[in-house]
Parts: structure tokens; sequence; C-alpha cells
């Protein structure tokens, strides 16, 4: 029910985005959704893509500070509310958002989120009928 | 002009004769430390063979680890009983080091204080402020009880809290401040804030300043804002706390009473004696402990001795500026901390790297320590887990070394990689 996101520790400071962006290009590897917050000293720049745990390693092997986690993902028809839906399956069940984005593929809405109570929120996933992205449906998704 | 004149108006020889007869004194009553005692038996000593000053050559150095090896009364030469004071170093590194006294140490110790500050002219119609920490920072109670000692209304204001620092000096009228040279800048920048003007508004004529290396521009810059004579200190726990050397009014290094301490100058590397007036580390005998004399203690502190007479008639031997340390110590806001003490706390976190780099930088006329460390992996890929890891980080360093670091993680391979020995600490810290 989950998928695998990147997590990538950097540094503020210029060209160390850069840095992990060209050795995830080298590897072939190809970015379906990312982000990063703006902070004073340090960042973390999360990323959904194609063959997470390959580009893992890749990074690892280049001494990048990265983590693989699972984060949820449901998908959306692409229409005003239904966001707030979702999220009120979640919310409506004390559930709390540690972080979410989103974005456009096709004609469908997706909302990547991690949470502070996994099991809940499967279970609620479930119990609503959310329409989730799995991690073998990732490379579909491209 | 003197305090003691009977002390500070000793010849040369006389100072010599004096030394020489405390010297066996305190040999003789070393036998009492079981430390002492030990050592001398392994070197096939006995106070017998101490007949001379040189003689003073045959007594193995004492270190810093020696009163580690010997924590907490291994040095101890009198019953625990006699003792009435201990002081002992921050931090929980290995042993920290214990200095005990009995009351003659003490009563010893604020003479030899008070001795300094009267000689660059306080009196018992002066008031002094005092703005060092108090507790086991021998800055705060040593100055108390020497400027009580001589006469003087003693303000234990303690560190910090600038605004009541200023309300005091204005109210009280005080004279006199003793302040780590980063605090007189400091008080003096809240002062401007505030409007008040250090000739208009306060009595200040005198600044002791000590326990923080500045330059002589620094002092200029300090006696400048704050239309005061600013005399530089120096001491140790070791030695007691303040009141080991002091300028005299010719602000042109710093007398050592000699009638407290032999002072020899080594090289650090050989450990020989290094011909007059070349930097050496200091090294001091002392002459009238009773509680821990200590034997040829290796301070750590590089100095030479100023060759020539002072003008001001005294004889005791002058220190220049300290240049620096023999080893790693850094000195923070008047604190001692050693670079290990913060590794040992890093080594905690396993959730870190082992590289680390302390830069000790001026930030608006205040010091500040920033400790860059590695994460050894990302363990998580969530804000508020790395921001509590920095806080702990932050507060253990704390606990330990009494001073609040920034603390900033770094992605594991970021910090530079040094050749050799690794450095460990940068020191950009400028003249304000």
């Amino acid at each position: 029910m989950t998928i695998h996101q990147l997590s990538i520790f950097i540094e503020n400071k210029a060209g160390t985005l850069q840095k992990v962006l060209d050795l995830l290009s080298e590897a072939g590897i190809q970015l379906i959704a990312s982000t990063i917050a703006d902070t004073v000293e340090y960042g973390i720049y999360r990323i959904i893509c194609s063959e997470p745990t390959r580009a893992y390693t890749c990074l690892k092997e280049a001494g990048i500070s990265v983590s693989l986690s699972d984060v949820f993902a449901i998908t959306l028809d692409n229409q005003p509310g239904r966001a707030a839906e979702a999220v009120r399956v979640l919310s409506s069940e004390g559930i709390g958002i540690t972080y979410m984005y989103s974005f456009l593929l096709g004609d469908k809405g997706i909302l990547v989120f991690r949470t502070d109570n996994a099991e809940r929120t499967r279970e609620c996933i479930i119990l609503n009928r959310l329409s989730f992205v799995a991690e073998k449906d990732l490379s579909t998704l491209i | 002009m003197y305090l003691h004149p009977e002390f500070e108006t000793l010849s040369r020889s006389e100072i010599k004769d004096l030394q020489l007869k405390r010297l066996k004194d305190t040999v003789r009553h070393c036998m009492n430390s079981p430390f002492y005692r030990q050592r001398f038996a392994d070197n096939n000593l006995t106070p017998e063979d101490i007949c001379s000053l040189e003689d003073l050559q045959k007594i193995p150095f004492t270190t810093k680890q020696d009163l580690r090896d010997t924590y907490p009364f291994g040095m101890a030469a009198v019953p625990l009983e006699k003792c009435t004071r201990l002081h002992s170093s921050s931090g929980t590194t290995g042993n920290p080091t214990v200095i005990l006294h009995t009351e003659k140490d003490l009563q010893e110790w604020a003479k030899a204080v008070a001795r300094c500050l009267y000689m660059v002219g306080l009196r018992p119609n002066d008031v002094f402020q005092n703005t060092s920490g108090y507790g086991m920072f021998t800055g705060g109670l040593g100055f108390q009880y020497g400027a009580e000692h001589l006469g003087m209304l003693t303000v234990p204001a303690a560190a910090g809290n600038t605004k009541r620092q200023l309300k005091f000096i204005t109210d009280f009228g005080t004279t006199a401040i003793h302040a780590i040279p980063s605090y007189a800048a400091r008080l003096h920048e809240v002062m401007e804030s505030m409007g008040i003007d250090p000739a208009r508004d306060t009595k200040l004529k005198t600044l002791v300043i000590g326990a923080e290396p500045h330059s002589e521009a620094q002092r200029k810059r300090i006696e400048e804002m704050l239309g005061v004579k600013a005399y530089n200190s120096f001491g140790m726990s070791e030695m007691c706390g303040p009141g080991v050397a002091f300028e005299c009014t010719e602000q042109n290094g710093l007398h050592i009473w000699e009638d407290y301490y032999i002072v020899e100058i080594i090289n650090p590397d050989t450990l020989e004696p290094v011909p007059d007036g070349e930097v050496g580390e200091l090294v001091l005998t002392t002459l009238n402990r009773e509680a821990m004399p200590l034997l040829r203690y290796r301070t750590r502190d590089l100095t030479r001795i100023l060759p020539g007479e002072c003008p001001c008639g005294r004889k005791h031997v002058r220190l220049d500026r300290m240049k620096g340390r023999s080893d790693d110590m850094i000195i923070l806001k008047g604190v001692n901390i050693f670079p290990i003490q913060i590794e040992t706390v890093l080594l905690q976190f396993p959730e870190l790297a082992t590289d680390y780099l302390i830069t000790l930088e001026t930030v608006d006329s205040n010091d500040e320590m920033t400790i860059e460390v590695e994460l050894n992996q990302l363990f998580t890929d969530d804000y508020a887990r790395l921001q509590s890891l920095t806080r702990d980080i932050t507060r253990v360093i704390k606990d330990e070394i009494l001073v609040t670091p920034r603390v900033k993680l770094l992605p594991k391979g970021s910090l530079p990689q040094s050749e050799g020995k690794a450095v460990r600490v940068r020191d950009l810290r400028k003249p304000y």
C-alpha cells in the first residue's frame, strides 16, 4: 500500500542539490515527484522516482546521506475538493499528517504523505476505499 | 603603593633566599602527600636532596594528568579534615581535577589577589564589582575574597544579566570591575544602547581583565570605550585561581609573585629550560600551599619572562602576555574547554559520524562556538527528529563544557578531509 521515497539530507549550500540530481541522471533514474523545504542550515530532499532501490544504492555508494522510507500515495480525481475529502478521512480519525506533497499525473492527482500512525492509516485507506498507488504501480505511472 | 612591602620590595637575592627556604619547607611538606611520597621514592629522591634552587631540576614535572590520576584526594598533603574548600574543573570526561585548600591557603590566596588589586591603585574606598561566574570557577570566589581582604565594598554580581550589572554600576558607584575582555566589550555595547555614558554616568576607573586571550589592541579598545585603565590578570585553578601574576601600573608584563611561586620556562618538546626571554611553557612550583603543594607543575601556558627591570621597582619577574597553549585547550568566555570533552559527547550519539569541526567566532562582539558534525546516515526523513537530535546534542555538550554551542548537522563527507592530523578547532575570533 506504500511506495518507496528517497530522503536525502543536503547541506544548504550551492551545488549540493546539483550533485544529487547529476548522480540520478547518470544512473538513468527518472524523477516522478520531488520536494524540498527551505530551512536555514540543511534540507531534506524527498524524491519519488523510478527504481527507488537502485537509486538508493547508487546515491549511498556516492557517499550521499540518503534513506529509503515508505510513504502513502493516494490517487484522486482531478476535481476541486478531492484532496480535502481524502485528508478528512484521516483527520477525522485523529491521524496526524507529518508532511504531504502532491502532483498531477495525467488526469489524476496524487497525494504523497506520511502520518504519525502507519497502521491506522492503512486501515483508513482500506475502509474508505481510497485508491492508492503501490510500489509495483510506480513504473506504470511514468 | 605596596600592600606587602616586606615581600614586594625584596631584592633579587632576597627573593632567591626566601624561595630556597620555602622550597625546602614545601618539599618536606610534600612527603605528607601520597602522590609525592611515591614520586620521590620512584626517583630515589629525598627532601634532603634539594639543597639549592638548582636542585629543583632533579624533581620530575607534575602534570594535569597526575591530578586526574590522583582524583579526588590523592595529592592532598594534609588530612581532609584540615581542608575547608574544594574547587574542581568542569566536565566529566576522564577524571576532573580537584584543588583543595586549607583555611590558611584561602587566606594566602586572598592576600595575593588583594596585593594585585592594591598594586593597580585600588583602595578600601573603592567599589569592586565581580562579573565572573561564581561556584567552581575560581575567578568568582577568588576575586571576592581578595577584594574583601583589601577592604573594598565588593559586589558579587556574577556573570550575565548585563542590564542588572549596569544598574549596579550606576547605583552603587562601582569604581572597579573584573570581567573577561569580551564581556567588557558587551557591557559597553549595552551601555550605548541604554544611553549610558561611562564618563558621565559611572565612576568606573579600573578594569581587571583576564581568563581570555586578548591583544594589546583589544585592551586599548576596552580602555577607550569605558574610559578606564585595564589591567591583565593571570591565574589558574591549579594555582588557586587569580592572583598568580598581575600587571602593575606600567601595564608592561605581569609580575608573578615569587614569594608564592618558583617560575621556570621550558621547551614543551625537550622539557629543557629555554634561554632567558624566550617563549616556552610556564612551569610553576608553589611555595606556601598547605593542602595541595605542587612541584614543577606544567601549566601548558606559553609565555616568556620579560627581560630587564620594571620601572615600578618590584623585582618579581614579569611574564609576557600568554601566547597560547602547548595543548589543545580552548578558552571561551573564560571557560577552559578541551576538544576531547566535546568529542566524547559526540561519540555517545550513534546518529553521528566521527568527524567534527569546532569553530570559534565573534558574532556581535560575543564569542561563540559552532560545532559542525556529520550525520552517520540519514536515520529519519523527518525535520522534527533532526531538530530534536540537534537540541539533545546541544544540551549534553552544554552540561559538559558549561558553554552553549551552536550545533550544525552536516551530511556525511562534507567536512574537509585533512591530511595527517585532523583539524578539529578553527579560531576565527576577532578583536572587537
